[in-house]
């Protein structure tokens, strides 16, 4: 993938956070959540400074608010099913505008919201400003399986190949005057699909044709080994850090 | 169907963690028999295919439209093991890349739908090959009841996870009848749409798909005027020795895990129920919140202790889930071992 190629999720930047290598802010990022996600519900305010944490995090990426709060649109499916929450859950129920809204299920929607909201803003920041093959790399050095890695690796690699591919088939089906309306249709994008199918399988093969012609033995050359300075461990952990700091004093209090 | 985080609590979220783990590691190994070198361009490219074809939405009525999981469908046409890893790097790269369900959940979500469905449409599938005549429509008959019962078996392992590890108590029959309900529906559409896209490849490669390959015509020659068998080539045979070591360490620290883990945690919800009777809040806080569902006969209705039966629980989750999964398995290798003997056997002297 070259330099035009970049994902839309990504973020060009230069900031202190940027700068941090991949690995070490995917270990953050996970801490993170983890920490946020043990919090008892209870401790509302916990929320709020774990919130303030990721606003100076993105403050110091420089990721305007605009982009973040954006991309946490992703999250409306749930949204709609935490809101459901108060009225379906058990329990004794209190009185709210005239509705009859459950305890349990209210603390159940705001712990579902909360910790929600929280983890995806979390992976949207790491998105925003971690390159997608420095990503790779990072998984690489955290040790998850090369094989995997190399997958992965693919599949971001030519998904956009196969995505274009998909969307020439769509305005070629238009182009000859297809709309799918229903299920009499669904023939049709099954064919498709099908024939999707077999285009990456087949370039699957090309691909590794290619790649046995370079020399591939079934390992990757590792040729920017990614290493991070204690100093960027220290920086990088700052945020689960200060988290647990907040968790912890919600357990107390 | 991606959970988010804080949907599902700690030590579930951890459970279902290492058994995504275990599979992984199991179809990493699976992956190379079926692909062998060439896994990681193919299983790359498949995978970017999985997640290209679910953008693909269809229409269903009045305006709405669904779109496909793609765990059967991945499954019929590369391979359970194939499709477990296909379907489990889309869900991380979802996770990590897309924020599409958390990061704590992935371990949740790459059971939910990359194992139990991929697992589930094969068994049935290949069940369903076993019985019907050897067609090219048995192909997409048995594809379509796989996809069919695939989506409300994720559905229900939701279920279940959810009775074990949800953190709040809305009753399990109602999230039962909720999610099955809408995933029988989902699970049409899915069927449907499986059936028709593996029937059109099999219509045009049907080398490709590995669901099929029982059906293709061994090739035979004509020696000394009589047919006979031409030897097959031989399959890669994967290296055997440390597969048991590995089952033993998955099952160990599993059933550690569920045992002990949710022994401490079942007694308090993540803590949450604890805290909350502390202060008073709560007034009902002894109850474990599967307590009085429909599940928790699933075993351990009569264990009084909380903990006790929150750890039992987990136990005989994981013991379910492997025993299963390892059935599955098992029958699965069994019966290409014997499919390759012959090949291997008389390929040295051939």
């Amino acid at each position: 993938m070259g330099a035009g190629h970049a994902h839309r999720l990504y973020r060009h930047g230069h900031s202190p956070v940027h700068a941090l290598p991949p690995h070490t802010k995917l270990a953050a990022a996970f801490a993170f959540v983890v920490v946020v996600v043990s919090t008892p519900r209870e401790a509302m305010w916990a929320f709020a400074l774990y919130a303030v944490l990721l606003a100076v995090v993105a403050r110091l990426a420089r990721v305007p608010a605009g982009f973040l709060l954006k991309r946490l649109l992703i999250e409306v499916p749930f949204v709609a099913f935490a809101v459901l929450m108060p009225f379906v859950a058990e329990g004794e129920r209190v009185q709210v505008l005239g509705l009859s809204l459950s305890v349990n299920g209210l603390w159940g929607a705001w712990n579902v919201l909360a910790k929600g909201t929280l983890g995806v803003a979390a992976s949207v920041l790491l998105a925003a400003t971690t390159e997608l093959r420095e990503l790779l790399l990072g998984l690489q050095r955290l040790k998850l399986p090369p094989l995997l890695v190399q997958i992965a690796s693919f599949m971001i690699r030519y998904g956009d190949v196969i995505t274009d591919e998909m969307r020439r088939m769509r305005i070629a089906r238009e182009s000859r005057g297809f709309e799918a309306r229903g299920v009499r249709h669904w023939g049709v994008l099954a064919k498709s699909a099908g024939a999707l199918f077999i285009r990456s399988y087949e370039r699957g093969e090309r691909v590794h044709l290619a790649m046995v012609s370079r020399g591939y033995a079934g390992s990757m050359p590792v040729i920017d080994e990614v290493t991070a300075s204690r100093a960027q461990w220290r920086h990088a952990l700052a945020l689960p850090c200060a988290a647990l700091a907040v968790c912890l004093l919600g357990w107390i209090l | 169907m991606h959970v988010p985080d804080g949907f599902i609590d700690a030590p579930v979220s951890a459970v279902t963690g290492v058994v995504a783990a275990g599979a992984i590691a199991v179809s990493l190994r699976g992956a190379r028999r079926e692909l062998d070198e060439r896994t990681a361009p193919l299983a790359g490219l498949v995978a970017a295919f999985i997640f290209a074809v679910q953008m693909l939405n269809f229409p269903v009525a009045a305006g709405t439209s669904g779109h496909l999981l793609g765990g059967a469908l991945a499954a019929i046409l590369v391979g359970p093991f194939t499709g477990v890893l296909c379907v489990s790097v889309v869900l991380l790269m979802q996770g990590v890349l897309f924020a599409d369900g958390g990061l704590t959940a992935l371990g949740v979500n790459i059971t939910d739908m990359a194992i139990v469905t991929t697992v589930v449409s094969y068994a049935v599938f290949r069940g369903l090959l076993a019985v019907l005549p050897r067609k090219r429509r048995s192909v997409t008959v048995a594809s379509f009841v796989a996809a069919l019962v695939s989506v409300p078996a994720a559905a229900v392992a939701f279920t279940l996870m959810y009775a074990v590890g949800g953190t709040t108590d809305v009753s399990i029959g109602k999230v039962a009848s909720a999610m099955i309900g809408v995933h029988v529906l989902i699970g049409v559409g899915e069927a449907v749409i499986t059936a028709l896209t593996v029937g059109a490849v099999v219509a045009v490669r049907p080398d490709l798909v590995h669901g099929a390959r029982g059906l293709r015509q061994r090739l035979r020659l004509r020696v000394n005027g009589e047919l006979v068998d031409a030897p097959a080539p031989a399959a890669p045979v994967a290296a055997r020795g440390s597969r048991r070591a590995l089952w033993l360490t998955g099952l160990v620290t599993s059933l550690v895990l569920a045992g002990f883990v949710s022994f401490y945690a079942s007694a308090d919800p993540d803590g949450l129920e604890k805290v909350a009777h502390d202060q008073g809040i709560d007034e009902k806080a002894e109850k474990h919140a599967s307590a009085d569902s429909p599940l928790a006969e699933y075993g351990v209705r009569d264990v009084t202790n909380a903990r006790l039966s929150g750890g039992l629980a987990g136990v005989i989750g994981v013991g379910v889930t492997v025993v299963a999964g390892s059935t599955v398995f098992w029958a699965v290798r069994r019966r290409r071992d014997t499919g390759v003997s012959p090949a291997s056997t008389a390929n040295p002297s051939a």
